[in-house]
């Protein structure tokens, strides 16, 4: 009885305010709504249709049926899904092991107070301003057998140089990584670059009078310190690589036969093409559950974990 | 960033280390350009001299034929009337998707930031994860509802796309900006009495310059080489650039006119280039900002 006879009082008062401030904050919710629509309507709804629909039979129109895992089943007995998949993890390892080392040496090496600073650090990131299929179009230009590398190493006086990775079902995914660190390791260099400029001047000075040679300090001292920027970086050319499909499309088209097919490819291919709705959707899945998987640790370390220990 | 100083060791003079460290920086630098070259030599040689002759020499009879060709009669398929088609195509892509998705950007940015409105930051952090998913995931539902709405393959459904797609970086860009704007400023605003819209327009909006800058950077040279978008939603007759380049270079028949293709190529990548190249650090600063720092 008490308790209420208390409360009472408080009661509209608070519940006035709140209105009050529900009333002056309507336009900001109202601003937000049209993001909110598209959250729920194109990342949370599309994204279930889509994994409901890698349950059901559907071919070249969606039917809502249940298949269960058979579609599932079907994908990785599928010798080009299979081959997409490898390629992926070959590429996804090279690419982002290869801009990671070559970024960091370049931007260590234009640290070194050059001349031209500026130029070279132009001419290393201005690959990533254009457009993969330009890219692709590029390299498959440069690469081709007949008229470009080989033939350029041959008219030199080499005869038997052979250079033929673009037309070999073994080695065309490698043509691909090529062109991919060549458009994007400039990106790296860029974050590693900034990330060197912040290194405390006294870590060098302490470091020359201790007699530490250079590379040591690179190697063992300020790398640990670029941590954030690998991070960054990592997870920049992470999602570059889950995205890999234009590059390909322009460069090989997925061949020669199915060997630079890559699991983007075999999912547009799939939707708009053969008309494999079930097919293409649950390969579509498998894409989003191994980007969930891959994400999860660094969004744990990112958001959860640093929250966590605050409290 | 820019008024950093190198923090290397100090040069002394020309010794075996510095003579390693420029032999370094040249080659990687012949690496990077060697393929712009390339390009730029090929579409300024006619084709017999493409076939015989060797693909790093300077033309021997410099002709621009093969780019004016490329601009105004190359083939997509059974169409001749060049890239120039795609060019204008991306143009009009261009400039509604870019001016929308920056408008979206700022204002949920502002929102978020200065507004606490409930569930807002549920929103946004579904918006950021949405980032990560391949775009696979959502194409064919998006393409159900777009037909089912009847705007499939057309200018709208491209522009309104872009803007979908462009919603978390956006978002994040300004978010990020107006976060580290002092508090004190929107609360005096707020005292004077200004509503929602009015402090984003007199207060928010004109402190917004160099993160405008960077987003229209970072939005110009995304939706002009976008590819995927461009194929899937956009029809037959707004087909952007890229998607033509494509269908130029890996469609035609018979022997292959390599000084159009790469001419073609070239233009394609004009735009993001001028970009570059005028922006300067600019464009660094883009892509840090558009990097997910959370």
């Amino acid at each position: 009885m008490e308790t209420i006879s208390i409360r009472a009082p408080s009661t509209p008062s608070s519940a006035t305010k709140a209105r009050r401030s529900a009333r002056t904050r309507l336009p900001a919710a109202i601003a937000l709504l049209p993001t909110a629509l598209v959250v729920l309507v194109v990342y949370i709804g599309c994204m279930l249709w889509t994994v409901r629909l890698s349950f059901t039979s559907s071919t070249l129109l969606p039917k809502l049926d249940w298949f269960g895992l058979t579609q599932y089943m079907r994908l990785f007995a599928n010798d080009r899904f299979v081959t997409s998949a490898e390629n992926i993890v070959i590429f996804g390892v090279l690419f982002i092991s290869g801009c990671l080392i070559i970024g960091f040496l370049m931007a260590v090496f234009i640290d070194q107070n050059v001349r031209g600073e500026g130029l070279f650090r132009t001419v290393f990131l201005y690959p990533y301003s254009m457009s993969f299929v330009v890219t692709g179009v590029a390299w498959q230009w440069f690469l081709n057998p007949g008229l470009g590398l080989q033939k350029l190493v041959r008219d030199m006086g080499f005869e038997s140089f052979t250079f033929d990775w673009l037309v070999n079902q073994r080695m065309a995914i490698y043509t691909i990584v090529i062109a991919g660190l060549w458009h994007g390791s400039g990106l790296t260099m860029a974050i590693m670059l900034a990330g060197l400029r912040g290194v405390d001047k006294d870590l060098w000075k302490a470091a020359k009078v201790d007699g530490i040679p250079t590379w040591r300090v690179y190697t063992s001292v300020v790398l640990p310190l670029l941590r954030p920027m690998v991070v960054t970086a990592t997870v920049l050319l992470a999602t570059g690589v889950v995205k890999l499909y234009d590059l390909v499309v322009a460069m090989t088209l997925g061949g020669p036969g199915i060997a630079t097919e890559v699991p983007a490819k075999f999912v547009m291919d799939h939707l708009f093409e053969r008309n494999n709705i079930g097919l293409g959707t649950a390969a579509a899945t498998i894409m989003l559950i191994t980007v969930v998987i891959v994400l999860a640790p660094w969004v744990y370390a990112r958001y959860v974990r640093p929250q966590g220990r605050h409290a | 960033m820019s008024t950093a100083v190198p923090q290397g060791r100090r040069p002394r003079h020309l010794t075996v280390g510095r003579i390693g460290v420029y032999a370094f920086l040249v080659t990687a630098a012949l690496f990077f350009l060697l393929p712009l070259w390339i390009m730029v030599v090929t579409s300024l040689k006619p084709m017999d001299e493409i076939r015989l002759g060797n693909i790093l020499a300077l033309p021997a009879a410099m002709t621009v034929d093969a780019w004016s060709k490329a601009w105004s009669s190359a083939c997509t398929g059974l169409e001749c009337n060049g890239i120039s088609v795609g060019f204008w195509n991306s143009v009009r892509i261009l400039i509604p998707s870019v001016i929308l998705s920056i408008i979206a950007g700022a204002i949920n940015g502002y929102a978020l930031s200065f507004w606490r409105v409930r569930g807002a930051n549920v929103m946004f952090g579904i918006l950021l994860l949405g980032a990560f998913i391949p775009y696979q995931v959502f194409l064919y539902p998006l393409v159900r509802i777009f037909s089912m709405t009847g705007i499939y393959n057309s200018l709208t459904c491209i522009v309104l796309v872009h803007v979908i797609f462009g919603l978390p970086t956006m978002t994040l860009l300004f978010r990020n900006y107006y976060a580290g704007l002092p508090i004190e400023l929107f609360k005096a605003a707020r005292i004077d009495g200004g509503g929602f819209w009015s402090i984003f327009f007199r207060v928010i909006l004109p402190m917004s310059t160099p993160i405008l800058v960077v987003a229209t950077i970072l939005q110009v040279t995304g939706i002009w080489n976008d590819f995927i978008f461009g194929l899937t939603f956009a029809g037959r007759e707004n087909l952007p650039m890229t998607v033509q380049l494509n269908n130029i270079v890996n469609s035609t028949q018979g022997e292959r006119a390599y000084n159009v293709d790469m001419a073609a190529t070239m233009l394609a990548a004009l735009v993001p280039l001028v970009v570059y190249f005028v922006s300067g650090r600019w464009f660094v600063r883009g892509i840090a900002a558009g990097a997910v720092k959370g």
